[in-house]
């Protein structure tokens, strides 16, 4: 009898969820410039994965044609100050640039989804403590420990997305926190609790399923903010190092040649720009669609 | 007021301890610590004298207390790189920064809340479009990227505006000279900060106005514009002191990159040069002068906001 209870009360808000997921797709259609992020990030991705493939000149190699070379056929950028092939190494670059974003993202997913969970559900110490630690967290500015930490621990693609990572977590930790408290006092949480789901089954099966929206908006805006960072941090040097091509150190050096090859300085900028832009488009599509104040017009 | 002032003195002091505790360990337990700092053909003699000289023979709790006590006293120990005072260094920099800063704030204020009760109030028309398009586009265009552009534009096309450093200063001041060195900076720093500002209005605002007594206002016959500026903003304005609050620390972020674009001799650019040269006291120094100014920031927010809001005074 409380099984089957549980199970319908499940299927209920199973199908409510269902519901609003179609409806979260219409109202993301009905967004154009959501819609038309969504779909332009999409394209970005494959051009950037799949680019290098297609395009087999060796983004590290010197070319013929020498340095700061124009267009051509053979260099559709052109080259750059050391006489590398820009094309290449703009789809090099983007490549490591979106993959430290995302991998930054889901590290700090990660940590502050568990903290979020962790402080909403088990309340007392554990939640004085956690939100604290998320408050002071947010009260210092991060960038100073960001170029501190890998000054000392190293500036490998790994680091990077680990140091950015513990540096953007808290917002999420916030969300999910206040989403947890919100999912933990529903009567579907109170049956499984009663029918002697352990702590760990009733946040991991019941309540952060509820939160996976906010947690997907909170990411994406945390993707366009762990791009910035990055490049931000490889234009000062103190990123990831060349040769390796990323968008950001591809800056580095273009303000010298900003006469004889702009291209140099506009395009990696440009690139960085309209991704970012697009995530921070779509996050706030996504808010929107998934805010209950939400108003058809 | 008294206890809630003291409550918080005591919740900032909690704050800065976690900051320095964070820091210190993070430099002197990863590989690449203190010790790595010393030229690699010091012999090995030079090397221990050093160590012993800096206290690095200690177990790194002990050095920490230690540093902690003098630092109470005022006392950063010294900077590798220059064998100066870290106080001194710091505070020779952080003028600078706090001009930058305080200008910006001024700014993005002024600006974010005229747009942001712009956006409310045409709130679904093209007005609102384009504010929330250039707010968006403020927050996506990386800050380095738009300060080359601009130098590039107004520096090296126009020749209207210095590129770089802090114009005259001292006995050579003079009116233009300052201010044609700060535009720029300004500028950069203000769109880190003006579209949150410029957002967080826009929905206070929204906020606001959806409430019952901004009806009754409208019901008793008050003009439209007596509605939203005289009882609508002034509720409106409150949480906005917080989202200030909330950006010094952005600011601060911002300032490192500003400063090492626009060559702006403050404690962004310290913060740089000592990371590179490694220099572990100046690095401990400046995350404690950093972490003091974003402690009394909030403090003078929290100020503002009891006086502001009664609500909040008995808190």
């Amino acid at each position: 009898m409380e099984v089957s209870t549980q199970s319908t009360i499940q299927a209920d808000v199973k199908t409510q969820v269902k519901n609003k997921k179609s409806t979260l797709l219409s109202r993301l259609r009905e967004n154009r410039v959501t819609y038309l992020s969504l779909w332009f990030l999409v394209l970005i991705h494959i051009v950037v994965f799949l680019g290098p493939f297609l395009w087999t000149v060796n983004p590290e190699d010197l070319q013929q044609a020498g340095a700061l070379a124009g267009w051509s056929l053979q260099h559709p950028f052109g080259t750059d100050d050391l006489g590398r092939d820009v094309f290449a190494r703009m789809l090099t670059g983007g490549r490591v640039t979106l993959v430290v974003g995302l991998g930054a993202m889901l590290c700090s997913l990660l940590i502050g989804t568990v903290i979020g969970a962790c402080a909403g559900f088990m309340g007392k110490v554990v939640e004085a403590v956690l939100m604290r630690l998320t408050e002071a967290m947010m009260a210092i500015p991060t960038f100073f420990f960001v170029l501190v930490a890998l000054t000392v621990i190293g500036t490998s693609p790994l680091m990077v997305v680990l140091v950015i990572a513990f540096s953007s977590w808290m917002e999420i930790a916030r969300v999910v926190y206040g989403e947890t408290l919100k999912w933990k006092q529903y009567e579907f949480v109170e049956a499984a609790n009663a029918s002697g789901a352990t702590p760990f089954r009733i946040l991991t099966r019941y309540i952060i399923p509820q939160i996976i929206p906010s947690i997907i908006v909170a990411g994406t805006l945390t993707i366009a903010g762990a791009i910035l960072t990055e490049s931000a941090i490889s234009y000062l040097g103190l990123g990831i190092q060349p040769p390796t091509a990323t968008w950001g150190n591809m800056l580095q050096n273009s303000q010298q040649y900003i006469w004889t090859a702009p291209i140099l300085g506009v395009l990696p900028g440009i690139a960085i720009t309209v991704v970012v832009l697009a995530y921070n488009f779509l996050g706030d599509g996504l808010r929107d669609a998934l805010d209950p104040k939400f108003v058809k017009k | 007021m008294l206890r809630f002032m003291i409550n918080r003195a005591g919740q900032s002091a909690i704050l800065l301890l976690i900051v320095t505790l964070i820091t210190f360990f993070l430099v002197n337990l990863a590989p690449g610590g203190p010790s790595s700092t010393m030229r690699m053909e010091a012999t090995e003699e030079e090397r221990q004298a050093i160590v012993e000289k800096l206290g690095l023979d200690q177990p790194v709790h002990i050095r920490y207390v230690e540093w902690l006590k003098n630092g109470l006293h005022g006392d950063f120990g010294t900077s590798f790189t220059s064998s100066e005072p870290v106080i001194q260094r710091i505070m020779e920099r952080l003028p600078y920064t706090i001009e930058l800063t305080i200008f910006t704030i001024v700014i993005s204020v002024i600006l974010g809340i005229f747009f942001g009760v712009i956006s409310a109030v045409k709130r679904g028309k093209v007005g609102d479009h384009v504010i929330n398009f250039v707010s968006v586009i403020g927050l996506s265009v990386p800050a380095f990227w738009l300060g080359l552009m601009l130098i590039l534009l107004f520096s090296i096309t126009f020749k209207w505006l210095p590129s770089s450093g802090v114009g005259p200063r001292g006995e050579d001041f003079e009116l233009w000279g300052w201010i044609s060195h700060l535009i720029m900076p300004v500028l950069i720093l203000t769109t880190t900060v003006l579209p949150h500002i410029v957002r967080f209005t826009r929905s206070s605002m929204l906020e606001v106005t959806s409430q019952n007594y901004i009806r009754t206002a409208r019901a008793k016959g008050a003009k439209e514009s007596v509605v939203l500026y005289v009882h609508a903003l002034r509720n409106a304005l409150i949480p906005i002191i917080t989202i200030i609050g909330m950006l010094i620390p952005r600011l601060l972020s911002g300032a490192v990159i500003t400063e090492a674009i626009f060559g702006w001799t403050g404690i962004g650019t310290l913060i740089i040069e000592a990371a590179r040269g490694r220099d572990y006291p100046l690095v401990m120094g400046i995350t404690v002068m950093i972490t003091l100014v974003v402690v009394f920031c909030n403090l003078i927010v929290d100020f503002l906001y009891s006086r502001v809001d009664p609500r909040v005074k008995n808190v």
